[in-house]
């Protein structure tokens, strides 16, 4: 079932503020966005950017106090998620859509089998025997590449290695064969060899079942090879959108600019490795005006003052700049520099 | 697993026969002895004294003596006081009195405390969180020996719903008031490292993994939350059982119990040398032993310790 | 593809905190057994300044640490009412019976010579014939000795007792932890199994024998016993803290920077490494203080403690259970003065524990 346009997700004006000991902090300020089935979406970002929050809004797992989803709509398969009961919300978490975290080593439960960890979830969704569920468990730990599986379905989580462990998330995430995969750098706190083997073994499961993938990362490199669309989010709002061979092709926001320019290139020659100056912004306290102003190379007086519009440079690709067509238009190859 | 337990056991035996030698050391180094509080006794009688309980003997051949009767029989002898009955005998009396209620306190401790700890932890911040955690501080600053003479001031002598002492076995009355009293400082410290626990884990990856699994809030915190918040309640349980042995000895005082405490006291007073040595041996034997099976406890509910 | 369960490259990235809830660093299995031992990161105790006084040779406090960490337990409504009644209760129990003196003529051993063979045991407020009278706001004691001065006198040894006795832990402790720390290795490991097998020993046990055979012949004597032996029951979980302190810190820098210039070991030790571990001992000491004026109580309520004509709170807990059926006030008195005072005390120390490191807040 998807919704008339064909969405498997859509998003609309999400905002979730937290309120903090400093103020309110708008972490997801107005972000909207749309997924159809089968489609691998990218949310870039550095720190503190929202991503995170935006994903976790989604199937509403922010916790109550301090933060609040204020406004907006999350419509998955034609429903908002954000007007459901809660009984209905945890049956759509883990079966329609399924989520995995950035920390292998902390986000499975050290106290039970992996086993435990993995049969609880279809005998809940699927209505499972316990014979069936341990089956199923085996099975799962097979697809996603554990060797040894029979053996191993009875470990405790201490006993696999990082890029084990990751493997159990996804083989957990996957074991209702969800609609939407929702997965939170995923392998961030990996080695850099095994990040490869995750992300391909993603690929390999999400061409097999057919399953929409949100893919969050601030490495542009994973996008690079995963996505097919991305959403590149700052100070909790989205400042570009495009399918992604547009956005590395030719990007219209400087601040996408910068994060391009900041992959460092093998190729290039030996020279100082590029950094957008200047840190993340405070997001409890925000300036009028463009959040990226002060660090923008692009900036004018206009950026500071007012609120840049989010314009529309080609049928798929909108950028939040006040020179977004300008950018756009200068910035074609612009990777290597 | 079996290779830290002997460990341990190799480690507690000398451990104990070091503690029994300094207590003996203690006794003899310290001026005065046993009959000599009271009036000053003519030397002749004295002397006869002296040899029957073997005084006139070196110090190091009472020492062997002691510490062989000891290692070989579990022997600790009579006592000095108490005309005719051994030590065996009087601990084994007195320790049913002693174990029931501290037992009872502690069980009581747990029942009331964990749930208490927990639903604070799952209301955070909310009016029972506060209030419980308010109650809980009185709990560990009001001394025992004052809480215990307050509750039977008012549930003995001024409401008459308990009686205010004596023993008469396990399953009398008489064992409300001290097993509460005694509880009390145990409850509020078993609240609040409850309610420390689970909020710890409460806040942890594993568990927001849990709730992104759609299992429902009660699955989640008894299924995945309580075993690993209970954990500093199992620690603590070491050194409760310290706590729990002393506080047991006021109790019985207070409430005029016939316990191994209060024969302690007694022993203490009166220099009964093998009685005061054969209680702290005893102590100090449980003590050790119950150390060891909450280690072996941790570790059983902890996967990550298990395998070392 | 043969991953192995051991420590991969894929671990050092996860992000652990620097000590566990025991106070330990983390990845230390040795089951602890003080869950309320603190566990502080480094990183506050290290500030900016000690890099540059380590290459200097001297110690200069972070100053902006502490004074954040004095605001933040200034906002703490609990910690400040428990400040505030620790402060009017010290005050009180050192000048209340000179006042008391100076404006009535009542001290705690007064005894009025009048009327001996009546009961002498006044209830609050009232005067000799039943009136109502200010004479004696707390009652009297068997004796006719007024019962607050003997509280507020009571309240100077029980806090008296206290706070030297946690001072001699304290000292014994931090010493004791932070050579096991600094030093490590094998000698670490030796002196901590001793305080594991320490503490695993019915302490309070011995301590009854060694008090019930060293009686002293004067009070004064009595008490310098019972610092050392209370001092003696609290030290250990002092040592565990410290030590695991300082094994986090000897790896920072500005130690590497005092090694580099040539700073000795016990100059390190004492002068770098010590005062950086002030926050989690300030903490525990103030939470120590409770524990240990408790047990000098039920020490003394045993008979054990403070000899007459000396008198702590537990001792006069103990005069007034033997008549709490008929004069229920002597006990309530100092009971309840005790009560408020540890209570204060430990939200004292609780409001410095959250002030000191907010991240360890469980709100």
């Amino acid at each position: 079932m998807s919704s008339a346009n064909g969405n498997l997700l859509e998003v609309n004006d999400l905002r979730t503020y937290f309120d903090t000991e400093d103020g309110v902090v708008k972490a997801v300020d107005g972000i909207s966005f749309r997924l159809k089935r089968g489609e691998t979406l990218g949310i870039v970002g550095e720190s503190g950017s929202g991503k995170s929050v935006t994903n976790l809004s989604i199937i509403r797992l922010i916790p109550d106090p301090p933060g609040r989803i204020v406004g907006g709509e999350v419509v998955f398969n034609g429903q908002d998620i954000l007007l459901l009961s809660g009984k209905e919300v945890r049956k759509i978490r883990g079966r329609r859509i399924a989520m995995i975290f950035q920390d292998p080593m902390t986000s499975l439960n050290p106290f039970l089998k992996i086993s435990r960890q993995l049969m609880e979830m279809t005998q809940l969704h699927l209505g499972h025997t316990k014979a069936q569920a341990y089956q199923h468990a085996i099975k799962m730990l097979e697809t996603v590449g554990i060797p040894d599986a029979r053996t191993r379905v009875d470990n405790y989580p201490h006993e696999f290695s990082g890029g084990m462990r990751q493997r159990v998330m996804i083989a957990m995430a996957l074991s209702c064969e969800p609609e939407l995969l929702i997965a939170d750098e995923p392998t961030t706190a990996l080695d850099v060899t095994i990040q490869a083997q995750i992300l391909e073994l993603i690929k390999k499961l999400k061409q097999e079942t057919g399953t929409s993938v949100i893919l969050i990362t601030h490495d542009l490199g994973v996008v690079a090879g995963m996505t097919d669309h991305v959403i590149v989010m700052y100070a909790g709002k989205i400042f570009e959108q495009a399918k992604t061979s547009e956005l590395f092709a030719q990007t219209g926001n400087p601040y996408t600019k910068g994060l391009l320019r900041s992959v460092p290139d093998p190729t290039a020659e030996q020279g100082q490795l590029y950094q957008i100056p200047g840190s993340p912004p405070d997001v409890a306290h925000l300036q009028p005006g463009c959040p990226f102003a002060p660090r923008c190379e692009r900036a004018e007086e206009i950026c500071r003052r007012e609120f840049p519009p989010f314009v529309k440079l080609t049928a798929d690709h909108h950028s939040l700049c006040h020179f977004a067509n300008e950018v756009f238009a200068t910035s074609a190859g612009v990777t290597s520099n | 697993m079996l290779r830290f337990i002997i460990k341990r056991l190799l480690v507690t035996i000398p451990t104990i026969l070091v503690v029994i030698t300094l207590t003996w050391g203690l006794i003899r180094l310290a001026p005065g002895n046993f009959y000599s509080s009271e009036k000053k006794l003519p030397a002749a009688i004295e002397k006869n004294i002296r040899e029957k309980y073997g005084l006139d003997k070196p110090w190091y051949q009472q020492y062997g003596r002691t510490m062989w009767n000891i290692l070989r029989h579990l022997d600790f002898g009579t006592s000095l006081k108490y005309q005719g009955q051994s030590v065996n005998t009087i601990i084994r009396r007195s320790l049913p009195v002693s174990a029931s209620v501290g037992i009872l306190a502690y069980l009581l401790a747990l029942v009331i405390g964990i749930p208490a700890g927990s639903l604070a932890a799952l209301k955070q911040n909310s009016k029972w969180d506060y209030s419980s955690m308010a109650i809980t501080m009185l709990g560990i600053s009001v001394p025992n020996f004052v809480l215990g003479p307050i509750l039977v001031l008012v549930f003995a002598l001024s409401l008459y719903w308990l009686p205010p002492s004596r023993w008469d076995g396990v399953l009398s009355r008489n064992i409300i008031l001290p097993v509460i009293t005694l509880s009390a400082v145990y409850m509020a410290y078993i609240a609040r490292l409850t309610r420390a626990g689970m909020l710890e884990v409460l806040r942890s990856d594993y568990i927001r993994t849990a709730r992104a699994k759609g299992l429902s809030e009660a699955n989640v915190v008894i299924h995945h939350a309580l075993r690993g918040g209970l954990m500093p309640v199992v620690s603590y349980t070491g050194p409760a059982l310290a706590f729990l042995l002393t506080g047991t000895v006021v109790i019985e005082k207070i409430f005029a119990l016939p316990g191994l405490g209060n024969y302690f006291i007694q022993a203490s007073l009166n220099r009964d040398e093998p009685l005061i040595i054969g209680i702290v041996a005893f102590i100090a034997i449980t003590l050790l032993l119950m150390n060891l099976l909450v280690d072996i406890a941790y570790a059983f509910l902890d996967p990550r310790v298990r395998y070392q | 593809m043969d991953e192995k369960p051991l420590r991969t490259p894929d671990d050092h990235q996860r992000v652990e905190p620097a000590l566990n809830l025991q106070g330990e660093p983390a990845g230390f299995t040795q089951t602890n057994r003080d869950p309320e031992a603190i566990a502080l990161g480094p990183e506050i105790a290290v500030a900016e300044a000690d890099v540059r006084s380590a290459e200097h040779g001297e110690y200069v406090r972070g100053s902006s640490l502490w004074r954040d960490a004095w605001r933040r337990l200034l906002k703490n409504k609990l910690a400040v009412f428990g400040l505030v009644v620790v402060i009017a209760i010290t005050l009180s129990s050192v000048f209340g019976p000179l006042i008391i003196k100076a404006t009535t003529g009542i001290t705690p051993d007064y005894i009025p010579s009048n009327d001996v063979k009546r009961i002498k045991s006044f209830p609050p407020f009232t005067g000799v014939s039943g009136e109502f009278s200010w004479a004696h706001p707390m009652g009297t004691d068997n004796a006719g000795r007024d019962l607050l001065a003997r509280v507020l006198q009571g309240g100077q040894i029980s806090l008296f007792v206290g706070i030297i006795s946690t001072l001699v832990s304290l000292i014994i402790g931090v010493s004791y932890g932070a050579i096991a720390g600094y030093l490590g290795g094998r000698v670490d490991n030796l002196l901590m199994r001793l305080v594991d097998v320490l503490y695993s020993l019915p302490y309070v046990i011995l301590v009854i024998v060694l008090l019930s055979m060293f009686r002293s012949q004067t009070p004064r004597g009595q008490l310098a016993l019972l610092f050392v032996a209370l001092g003696s029951v609290s030290w250990l979980t002092m040592a565990r803290i410290v030590r695991g302190q300082v094994l986090s810190l000897k790896n920072q820098e500005f130690v590497l920077a005092a090694r580099a210039t040539g700073v000795s070991t016990s100059r390190i030790i004492f002068r770098h490494l010590v005062p950086n571990t002030l926050g989690p001992v300030i903490v525990y000491a103030t939470l120590t203080i409770p524990q240990v004026m408790l047990t000098e109580a039920f020490l003394s309520f045993l008979g054990f403690g403070v000899q007459a004509p000396l008198a702590s709170w537990g001792s006069l807990a103990s005069d007034g259970v033997q008549n709490i059926a008929i004069f229920p006030w002597q006990l309530i008195f100092p009971g309840v003065t005790m009560a408020l005072t540890l209570f204060s005390l430990n939200f004292l120390g609780d409001g410095l524990r959250d002030a000191l490191d907010p991240q360890m807040r469980t709100d």
